[in-house]
């Protein structure tokens, strides 16, 4: 049923779409038709499908690499009272800073190729595993760390035992996040500078009046973020799913 | 575990310079110790203490144990919820302990404390496929796998039924036979029902109830219980009001 509203809602919009181009009669370099886009997307797609797999690996390393380093900073934080006096006010500012603003020293730093992308998607999902997955870590029942400790366990041993099992849904839901903002991280890299890439793409197309490839490469894009943000939500519920020992009532 | 040594608290305890309580509190070794008291007046403060965990405030006295050995290592603690890990099985929780401590632990120990608590069936369920009573039983299980001779118990039945509560409460006082136990609860039964020693605690003293006749567990309809159980209520209901 689920995945026939999916469709439904597709066919809406692309109603909607194809009313919007035929009462306001736009020309098709500033509005191209759904059939205009389709044929465009169809004719060019070798050359989507290459940059999308460069904005993929880019996304998918971003997701890796940004998740480990977000756990990690969560599990110092979580560990030291000094850590969290000292790093989350720095967290909190970097946050004031736009990603956006960074793209250009990025791309002088880390250069044209996927490095600097990689850093983008890295840096705007940081944050919000960070502080998703230590959240987790600090709402444990305190009973339970009293339990633990009473038990003999060291700090590190309740962590790795009580704490973290019990913070991954927290996880999962930074996750989840972290899913929809690296493909904005990515493509912001490579509209910045780049050769390759769906946001590489979408900005030579629109260079050269080729609205319905650009079209094409944005819908490439949201429907990659869409399966992305569905695959990171399955891998979320698994998580939940073992932290609550079982199958979860609907 | 005919060792297990009776525990002395003496001493005064102040949250920020306000004093919570000032008193001494004995456990007979091997002897069930019931502590009743308002909420607030710092029953979970004490066992706390025992236990060697964080209180929020400062202590000036001394906890000692009658064999004159170490007390923070030779307790154990059960709550009033069962504190069992979600995500692990019932035999995978009794062996908590060993799991944390990253030690191997004793299956074959642990399958009998389950058999002993009526557990066997259910070793490999997860605590959300069991009742309440039965999550308390596993959660007993746990702190007798742990083999401490010393047993705090923080109203530990005080979220059951009153059918499963009067089971708890007699399979406890079996399966810990020859520990020194401290049992902090609300009920005026149930201090009667497994008390050797009941101790009304406020902020000046901990003092000493006197306890029926028999010996516990007393059973249901034991008169000397009953009549212990109503003088304590009227008790209680006076210092309150």
């Amino acid at each position: 049923m689920k995945r026939l509203d999916a469709l439904w809602a597709v066919l809406l919009g692309v109603c909607i779409w194809w009313g919007i181009v035929w009462i306001t009669a736009a020309p098709h370099f500033i509005l191209p038709s759904p059939w205009r886009v389709a044929q465009a997307a169809f004719n060019s797609r070798e050359v989507i499908a290459e940059n999308a797999l460069v904005t993929l690996t880019e996304v998918v390393l971003g997701l890796l690499i940004g998740t480990v380093l977000g756990a990690l900073t969560a599990i110092q934080l979580a560990m030291s009272r000094t850590m969290r006096r000292l790093i989350l006010p720095i967290l909190v500012f970097t946050q004031a800073v736009p990603v956006f603003a960074l793209a250009p020293v990025l791309t002088l730093w880390f250069g044209y190729g996927i490095g600097s992308k990689i850093v983008m998607a890295v840096l705007i999902i940081y944050f919000p595993v960070t502080s998703a997955f230590h959240d987790g870590l600090s709402r444990v029942d305190r009973g339970l760390l009293d339990l633990a400790r009473t038990m003999g366990a060291t700090p590190m041993q309740i962590m790795a035992r009580v704490r973290i099992p019990h913070a991954l849904p927290s996880l999962g839901s930074g996750l989840r996040l972290a899913a929809v903002y690296a493909p904005i991280g990515a493509v912001i890299g490579e509209w910045v500078g780049a050769s390759k890439g769906l946001g590489y793409l979408m900005l030579l197309a629109n260079g050269r009046a080729k609205i319905d490839l650009m079209f094409a490469s944005l819908i490439t894009l949201a429907v990659m973020t869409v399966i992305l943000h569905k695959a990171v939500g399955y891998f979320a519920a698994r998580l939940e799913r073992y932290a609550a020992g079982g199958a979860l009532s609907a | 575990m005919s060792d297990a040594p009776g525990i002395t608290l003496s001493g005064r305890h102040a949250i920020d310079g306000t004093p919570l309580f000032e008193t001494e509190i004995s456990l007979p070794a091997r002897q069930w110790t019931c502590l009743l008291g308002p909420s607030g007046i710092g029953k979970s403060t004490v066992l706390r203490l025992i236990l060697g965990l964080e209180t929020g405030g400062a202590f000036s006295g001394e906890i000692a144990a009658t064999d004159g050995k170490a007390v923070h290592s030779r307790v154990s603690y059960m709550a009033q919820s069962d504190l069992l890990l979600p995500w692990l099985s019932v035999v995978e929780n009794v062996v908590l302990g060993a799991r944390l401590r990253g030690e191997r632990p004793d299956m074959a120990r642990a399958d009998s404390l389950l058999d002993r608590v009526g557990l066997s069936a259910h070793r490999t369920k997860t605590p959300r496929a069991l009742s309440g009573g039965m999550r308390q039983r596993a959660a007993l299980a746990r702190t007798l796998m742990e083999d401490r001779p010393v047993v705090l118990l923080d109203e530990p039945f005080s979220a059951l039924d009153a059918g499963t509560r009067a089971d708890m409460q007699e399979l406890a006082a079996e399966v810990l036979q020859g520990k020194t136990v401290l049992l902090v609860t609300h009920d005026p039964a149930e201090a009667s029902r497994l008390g050797h020693q009941i101790l009304l605690m406020s902020a000046q003293e901990a003092a000493p109830w006197p306890v029926p006749a028999s010996d516990p567990v007393r059973a249901l309809d034991d008169a000397g219980a009953l009549q212990c159980q109503a003088e304590l209520m009227a008790h209680l209901r006076e210092v309150q009001a």
